[in-house]
């Protein structure tokens, strides 16, 4: 039997231990996903890759692979579902992009935009959360955080620090840092971390190099996430030729 | 045959800076052939103080004082499709950043303890409309119909958000037109 599913009609190989969402990526089919980064265990948690398997709903970046499942994701009810995520999302945080140093280079923003997200929908929150600037050349504004884990991760696993971790639960659930004072300037958080890296809203960014980029230059500007996913995906490792 | 009867259109600026209304200008020659479709009631360009029946009014900015409700109100009574231009309108937007500040706490820090503001006090003439103790985007306050976002929207994305309009279609802006920023 070969290792194969279906998803939107099309037949996508998998190798075995790979996700549904791991197999479509190398394969070059897009699914929107928003907490799932190919460097990290995937904890299913934004819903946005939401697929149905067999009939059944499904967060595909945690879902094994498996040889025959009939896979539904580019389909209205799906996408929206996933329109009302990025709301919520939008109107649960303070996401005001114009002021915002990640405006362009934003996931969030730009699921929005392909999705064609013309507007929350539903009544702001306004929420009042902190800004920390106590790191000298480090912001922390937890007004975009949109709890995807992914900065603690990558700070526990990748750079062995623990400089962030989560507290609370449900809507008072937010993103703190490990340091006695609570303050960023009292980790050993430095820019080259990955935990620098991986936000994939704006609320880590390196200070002073704020809109550096132009309108027109910056990454979603250029393409839609849709084309950008698929290239930041990991390439086959089997039978691919690399001129 | 008899001439096609024009769609009336009605704009204003509530807590906006009418940069979305210069955009609108920003569909340049396009202006003509728009022209032959429609006819300006109350706005900015016209002077017109009140709006009447209108097919579609555009409203920027969103809701921080008593005036604007009042205004809102009365597009949303006159227009058959309301829409809302621009970040603030859509979300509230630059105005709404005060909405985790308590009114009073804004108001003193302005009037009244910045450096400068020796005989400072906080105006309270009646002609001047009460501000809100929170700024609204429009959809909280009337049923808004489309929603155009942007700081402000493009030239392109309005005409094309204006053209599918007019023509029948659902407003659509794809990738390069819709713009948060």
């Amino acid at each position: 039997m070969s290792n194969t599913f279906s998803l939107d009609g099309a037949e996508v190989p998998f190798a075995p231990g790979q996700t549904v969402m791991q197999a479509a990526l190398t394969a070059g089919h897009y699914i929107p996903h928003l907490c799932y980064h190919p460097e990290f265990k995937p904890h299913g948690s934004c819903k946005l890759c939401t697929v149905k398997i067999n009939g059944r709903t499904a967060a595909s970046c945690t879902m094994p692979a498996e040889a025959g499942l009939e896979i539904e994701s580019d389909i209205d009810e799906l996408n929206d579902l996933r329109r009302r995520l990025v709301q919520m999302l939008f109107a649960e945080g303070n996401h005001f992009c114009p002021s915002c140093e990640k405006s362009g280079n934003c996931v969030l923003q730009a699921l929005g935009y392909d999705l064609e997200v013309h507007a929350a929908g539903f009544r702001h929150q306004f929420p009042d959360r902190p800004v920390d600037a106590s790191h000298p050349d480090i912001l922390l504004d937890l007004n975009r955080c949109v709890l995807c884990e992914l900065c603690v991760h990558a700070s526990s696993e990748v750079d062995g620090k623990n400089v962030f971790g989560f507290s609370g639960r449900g809507i008072t659930k937010h993103l703190i840092v490990n340091s006695e004072s609570g303050k960023l300037a009292d980790t050993d958080i430095a820019l080259t971390d990955k935990a620098m890296q991986v936000c994939p809203v704006g609320v880590i960014l390196p200070k002073r190099v704020g809109f550096s980029q132009p309108i027109g230059q910056r990454r979603y500007d250029q393409r839609p996430i849709s084309a950008q996913a698929l290239d930041d995906a990991p390439r086959p490792s089997t039978g691919a030729s690399h001129d | 045959m008899t001439e096609k009867k024009k769609l009336r259109i009605a704009t204003t600026s509530l807590a906006g800076c009418f940069g979305c209304h210069m955009s609108i200008l920003d569909i340049d020659e396009r202006l003509f052939p728009l022209l032959d479709l429609v006819e300006f009631d109350r706005s900015p360009l016209t002077d017109i103080k009140h709006c009447g029946p209108c097919d579609i009014g555009i409203v920027e900015g969103g809701i921080c004082n008593a005036e604007n409700v009042h205004v809102l109100r009365e597009f949303r009574k006159n227009c058959k499709i309301l829409i809302s231009i621009g970040a603030c309108a859509v979300t509230g937007g630059l105005p709404a950043q005060r909405n985790h500040l308590d009114l009073s706490s804004c108001l003193t820090e302005v009037y009244l303890t910045e450096p400068g503001l020796a005989h400072g006090h906080i105006p309270n003439d009646p002609e001047l409309p009460l501000p809100l103790d929170k700024v609204h985007p429009n959809h909280e306050v009337v049923k808004i119909d489309y929603f155009i976002p942007g700081c402000p929207p493009s030239g392109d994305a309005i005409w094309k958000f204006l053209t599918d309009l007019i023509a029948g279609k659902t407003p659509e802006l794809g990738h390069g037109l819709i713009n948060y920023d």
